[in-house]
């Protein structure tokens, strides 16, 4: 799943640094990742993961990492995490 | 009893006196702002223990509709001003030394200004060319083509720019920086259609400051929680101000013909009733934006949340649009009287006022920005909360 995500940063994030270049809880946002851009990641991820990121998810704190990402992907499908 | 209001009212006066020569001569209301410093209105929202008001931004709301009535330049730069204490207020408590400045704007009655924008970052704010140089425990800065309202008139400004020289451009921060510790050349001038007097000359700022007088928070953060919430909320109430009492005028201009009438109502007043229904309209969307800002103030989640974005930009967009309709409305019900400036029904200046309502932000760029957040963001489908 890290990897999964990882991709999808690195494909829609427009970020200064290389996603690979990243750490798990490295802030996104201090990497260039703008709320457009978010937006585009979690579209991203909702087609990648078959999920859909319900209104609860939606804020700044659920993209700010790839950490934060993988613990909302996990709690909305939980099967990733096995 | 309303004790800033009450405050509010040699404001008022002299607002409303010299509205017309600050419109035509272009110049800032510096007798309107001399009477908010002397009424003690600039600290009204800084919190009672830094010596403000410590009141709720409904209050500043109503003293922005107020003045919007007589003068919407003066109405501007109060709105403007208190947008800038809204973000000390909302990210500068933890910090000893925005502490002692929020003491300083109090004791003072400082004028705060805003250099957010860039030249050639297109008006978009969330982005900085410009970098916080740090040097020991000092930075320096230098902005290009900013546009700041009443930046040589301001006793403190404001700055945003890039983290550090080698952070992105949307890894920004925002530093206040007082008055001596900053250039400004300026670049442009504000020869403008409306809002003459809010002075939104272009400058080149330049200045240095120790490093702990920029906020610790991401300006994402600023901006979302603080800066573009007050910023749409306190426009809109500007505009409100400026609206209502252009239908005030289109009001007394059909009651004193239906005195003179004996054949019923004139066609006027079939806009009028028109008219009132945007109004109604329009201050319900401010109200309840004003509402939604105070309960997601109490929960930092609904802050944070893209719902609360896209409705505080609603606010923006609503107000803006309808504000124009009314004031057009008012201009078909007074007719000549209302197009001819120096009647007691004359609506011009509210109408050029009003037209920067839809470019302050550009209309435009908001809804661009909303229509990527409702990819996300669902529709809500709701009466309640």
């Amino acid at each position: 799943m890290l990897a999964t995500i990882r991709r999808l940063v690195e494909e829609q994030g427009r970020l200064s640094a290389a996603a690979d270049t990243l750490r798990d809880d490295a802030d996104l946002y201090a990497s260039g990742l703008t709320s457009f851009a978010a937006v585009q990641l979690m579209l991203a991820l909702e087609e990648a993961f078959d999920v859909e990121f319900p209104e609860r998810m939606l804020n700044r704190r659920s993209f700010a990492s790839i950490a934060a990402i993988a613990s909302c992907i996990a709690e909305l499908k939980p099967e990733e995490v096995a | 009893m309303n004790a800033p209001l009450d405050r509010g009212a040699t404001v008022v006066a002299a607002a409303a006196l010299h509205a017309d020569d600050v419109d035509r001569r272009g110049r800032f209301p510096a007798e309107a702002v001399q009477a908010l410093k002397d009424a003690r209105l600039m600290s009204l929202l800084i919190p009672t223990e830094l010596g403000g008001a410590g009141a709720p931004l409904a209050d500043v709301a109503e003293l922005c509709t107020t003045l919007g009535h007589h003068c919407a330049s003066t109405a501007m730069v109060f709105a403007m001003h208190q947008i800038k204490v809204s973000s000390l207020v909302a990210h500068g408590m933890e910090s000893e030394w925005h502490r002692g400045f929020m003491r300083r704007v109090a004791d003072a009655q400082l004028l705060l200004a805003s250099a957010t924008t860039e030249g050639g970052v297109g008006g978009n704010l969330r982005n900085s060319i410009c970098a916080f140089e740090r040097d020991g425990d000092m930075f320096r800065v230098s902005k290009e083509g900013a546009l700041i309202s009443y930046g040589a008139q301001a006793d403190a400004i404001l700055v945003t720019a890039r983290r550090a020289a080698d952070a992105p451009p949307s890894d920004q921060r925002m530093a206040v920086l007082a008055r001596g510790q900053y250039r400004l050349e300026r670049s442009g001038e504000w020869d403008a259609l409306g809002m003459r007097g809010t002075c939104s000359e272009g400058f080149t700022l330049s200045g240095e400051a120790p490093h702990e007088q920029i906020l610790a928070s991401e300006f994402a953060d600023i901006a979302s929680h603080s800066m573009l919430a007050t910023a749409h909320l306190l426009w809109s109430s500007v505009w409100f101000g400026i609206a209502s009492d252009a239908l005030g005028r289109a009001q007394a201009f059909v009651r004193k013909d239906a005195r003179k009438r004996f054949d019923g109502p004139s066609p006027g007043a079939l806009r009028l009733a028109e008219a009132s229904t945007k109004l109604q309209l329009m201050r319900a969307n401010i109200v309840e934006g004003l509402r939604r800002f105070e309960r997601a103030n109490s929960e930092p989640d609904d802050l944070n949340s893209m719902s609360f974005a896209v409705t505080m930009n609603n606010v923006k967009v609503g107000s803006s649009e309808l504000a124009l309709e009314i004031i057009n409305h008012a201009l078909l019900i007074a007719g000549i009287a209302g197009y001819k400036n120096g009647t007691p029904y004359s609506v011009g200046r509210h109408m050029r006022d009003a037209l920067s309502a839809r470019v302050m932000i550009s209309n435009d760029r908001i809804l661009g920005n909303m229509s990527t957040l409702l990819l996300a963001q669902r529709i809500d489908a709701r009466l309640g909360d």
